[in-house]
Parts: structure tokens; sequence; C-alpha cells
């Protein structure tokens, strides 16, 4: 299991790599973006922070949990990044193996929903007037 | 009780710092420290949400505090 939150741009490729595994004949992954949008208004960059030692506390849970729904994973890797991001950026990679790629789809797809709700990092959207820390208010 | 309390996001732009030293009541439960916390900080309670962890894990708002606990306001996750 490989769970990080790095600083550094995230190489996708070794994430892949460490989710690959003998056993597997299916590597799922999400990869997160950053995109020049949010409704309606046109993004600069963004910046993330985390509660290190929380975050990735919750992000091992959300793996586990993943893993009691799905035990035949065999390899669960997450890496999110943090700091200031530009257009384009990796944000989160998530990627996990199976051995047949239905329950890849499933686990990945549940791994970074669930990311999305309980992990304790923050974003906050820079615009050309002003930002925002996404989701803080109704 | 002193707490110590780690804040981030908006929380920590709305206190102005990124520790909160607050005292506290001995064995407070969150959801007064949250009241507490809403009085001297009146912004607090314009967000969508405001939990509280304790040790790296979320709490419960009958959860008593202690002083060692690890204690931070997480407002609402934005990862991803």
């Amino acid at each position: 299991m490989l769970i990080q939150l790095t600083d550094q741009p995230i190489d996708v490729a070794a994430v892949l790599q460490a989710a690959q595994a003998d056993g597997a004949g299916a590597v799922n992954a999400f990869i997160g973006t950053i995109r020049n949008q949010s409704t309606g208004r046109r993004v600069v960059r963004l910046h993330y922070e985390a509660y290190d030692q929380m975050a990735l506390h919750q992000l091992r849970r959300v793996a586990e949990q993943a893993v009691e729904k799905w035990p035949m994973l065999q390899q669960v890797a997450v890496v999110h990044r943090k700091g200031t991001l530009e257009i384009g950026d990796v944000a989160v990679v998530v990627a996990v193996s199976t051995p047949h790629r239905a329950e890849s789809f499933a686990a990945c797809q549940f791994i970074i929903d669930t990311l999305k709700q309980v992990v304790p990092i923050w974003k906050k959207e820079e615009y050309e007037d002003g930002s925002v820390w996404v989701a803080a208010h109704p | 009780m002193n707490l110590s309390i780690a804040l981030f996001g908006i929380t920590r732009e709305i206190v102005g710092s990124s520790v909160l030293q607050l005292d506290v009541p001995e064995g407070q439960s969150v959801d007064g420290l949250l009241t507490q916390l809403r009085q001297h900080y009146p912004a607090l309670g314009q967000l969508s949400s405001l939990a509280v962890a304790v040790n790296n894990e979320y709490a419960e708002p009958t959860d008593r505090l202690h002083e060692r606990d690890d204690v931070a306001l997480i407002p609402p996750v934005s990862g991803g």
C-alpha cells in the first residue's frame, strides 16, 4: 500500500508502478487535475493544504475499507499533492489493482469518492479577482 | 485546562493563526468547545460545517476533551 502526501509534482508512472501486482490483470487509476474554471469563474491556480497526520490516517482507513469491500484488491496507491498548483497539474492519483477489471473500477471510484468526503485536505481556488476556500460556505 | 487547537484552511484565516491556545473547562465536550469558539469567532458559525478532530478521528459532539489530545478544527474538506 502506498499512501502519501507530497508538495512535489506527482510522478504518475511511479504511482501506477506501485499499484502493479503479479496477481492483477487490471490496474485502474483516477488522476485528478486542475481545471481552468469553477462554477463559471476562471480559475488561475489552486492552493492545497492538508492536516497531514490525520489525512494520512484517514487515507489509510479508506484504503483498508476498500480492501474489506473488495478483498481481491492486490495493491492500493494514493498520492495527494499539497501546495500551489497550476492549471493542468495533477492534484491526486488513486491507483488500484485487481485480478479482473470490474472490481478495479469500483474500488478506485470508492476511494476517490470517500477521500473527497472525509480526508482533511482543503483547496483554495484563486481567480483573477479574488479567491475562495472551496465548499466552506453554503 | 489549556487546549492547543490546530487550524487549517478557512478556520486558520478566520482566527488568524495556525494554532489557537484556549482555556476550556476540564472535560469540556466537543459541542461545548464549538459553542465557545463560535462566540469568540462568529465567522466560524457561517461555515457549511465545522467538525472537531481528536487524535486524528472525527469526534462526536458529546466526546470529552483532554489536555493532551491532538485537537483540530475541520472545516468542510475539499480534497481531490
